[in-house]
């Protein structure tokens, strides 16, 4: 039994969610799932250990889990938008999570992004045709 | 007969609902954002659409991982909203058109497109949002809506030319419904972001430029992709941007180009709006 290999393996800084994540991450993929509902959140915050084992979360997984390590929980296989699920009402933002990621601050992570837009005006200017306030 | 009267398209960011429902689309970091959907908001309410076919993916609210249908078309008379695991109050429920989402099904898959018939569905971010930065937040919304879901995050996805293709046997669809109903498509999504992984924030405004001139003037173009590449420019959600080419596929070959708006960063994405009419 192997894992078949894909062009997008050696993309630099990228994990591709696909069947090889989706299937050792199942049960995490599910807890996080779960939390869509606020009957669920409550008893998760209750006693997080037993919701683990509610759900089939076990060994590594479960303690990312208990020790709410978003980071750790992405590079085992958690899909980004299910984390989402649990990260964001504990205050910690997707560019929290792809600050970490590049070891830098998350001011710093969004001020790379503010920069994207510096020329804006004038690389659509050069296009053509595009709204421009 | 229904006929497909235009296209757009729409960024589905989360941020861009709480920005809505914060009422801060006029500060400093959204206003420019914002302001660049007017002429598309001006162009839906003088063409007055009966119908929009919104195609979105579901990120995580109605399906879950252990059943992920590549497309999937709601088939019901409502669809609602509901919470993404964030407490969000959910906005109203979408009026469907059963009977015309059935007709859209049976020909689809008369046409070889094996989708999933959903007679329940609920709607995301991925749904909501381009409806109301494309038409405000409203009890009763202006516009009866028919989802169509496409698999872009959980791999394997479609390519961005069974996209296109997907596009082309909706357009059939629509134009054998007897009823004559004006019908929009929006494609939603995109364009390059990137979530994850240490190249997380990885935003390509070129790519993202010639995404929106080619989408609109030469859609072979992005069909040549495949998904590595399109990851490998755009990011690995920026492959969301296929489901534009659902909405083109749609279209004439030659279109009117009604309005290009692009922003960048909206949250970590580059976000686009692109209203395509078609000729007579």
């Amino acid at each position: 039994m192997t894992w078949t290999k894909h062009d997008y393996d050696n993309i630099p800084g990228t994990y591709v969610f696909d069947g090889k994540h989706a299937h050792g991450a199942y049960p995490l993929n599910k807890l996080l799932f779960s939390l869509n509902d606020a009957g669920n959140r409550d008893r998760f915050e209750r006693d997080p250990a037993a919701y683990c084992d509610a759900y089939g979360v076990s060994g590594n997984y479960k303690e990312l889990v208990l020790e709410k390590d978003f980071l750790g929980m992405l590079r085992a296989g958690a899909n980004i938008y299910y984390l989402a699920k649990m990260a964001i009402p504990r205050g910690t933002s997707v560019q929290d999570a792809g600050a970490k990621f590049q070891g830098i601050t998350t001011r710093d992570f969004q001020a790379k992004l503010l920069a994207k837009g510096d020329d804006l005006t004038q690389r659509l200017a050069r296009r053509g045709g595009f709204w421009n306030g | 007969m229904a006929r497909i009267i235009g296209g757009v398209t729409s960024s589905h960011i989360p941020a861009v609902g709480n920005a809505i429902a914060n009422n801060q689309t006029q500060e400093p970091y959204w206003k420019r954002f914002f302001d660049g959907y007017k002429p598309a908001q001006a162009w839906l309410s003088e063409k007055k659409p009966d119908v929009a076919i919104v195609v979105y993916n579901d990120h995580g609210l109605n399906f879950f991982l252990d059943k992920v249908p590549t497309f999937a078309l709601g088939c019901a008379d409502t669809y609602h909203n509901d919470d993404e695991g964030w407490a969000l109050k959910p906005v109203a429920p979408f009026k469907g058109d059963a009977q015309f989402s059935w007709h859209i099904a049976e020909s689809l898959i008369q046409q070889e497109f094996d989708i999933c018939t959903c007679q329940e569905m609920k709607v995301d971010h991925g749904f909501v949002n381009p409806i109301r930065a494309l038409y405000g937040t409203h009890e009763v919304w202006p516009v009866t809506t028919i989802p169509l879901a496409v698999n872009t995050v959980q791999h394997p996805v479609p390519s961005a030319l069974r996209c296109y293709k997907l596009g082309q046997a909706l357009r059939q669809a629509v134009e054998s419904y007897p009823e004559d109903l004006r019908v929009v498509v929006f494609g939603t999504g995109g364009l390059s972001h990137q979530l994850q992984g240490e190249r997380a924030g990885l935003i390509d405004v070129e790519f993202d430029l010639d995404c929106m001139e080619k989408i609109a003037n030469d859609p072979q173009w992005m069909t040549r992709f495949s998904n590595s590449e399109i990851m490998r420019r755009a990011g690995t959600e920026g492959i969301e941007t296929i489901m534009w080419l659902v909405m083109r596929g749609a279209l004439q070959s030659n279109v009117k180009v009604v309005h290009k708006h692009y922003h960048v960063p909206i949250s970590n994405t580059g976000a686009g709006v692109l209203v395509l009419e078609n000729y007579g």
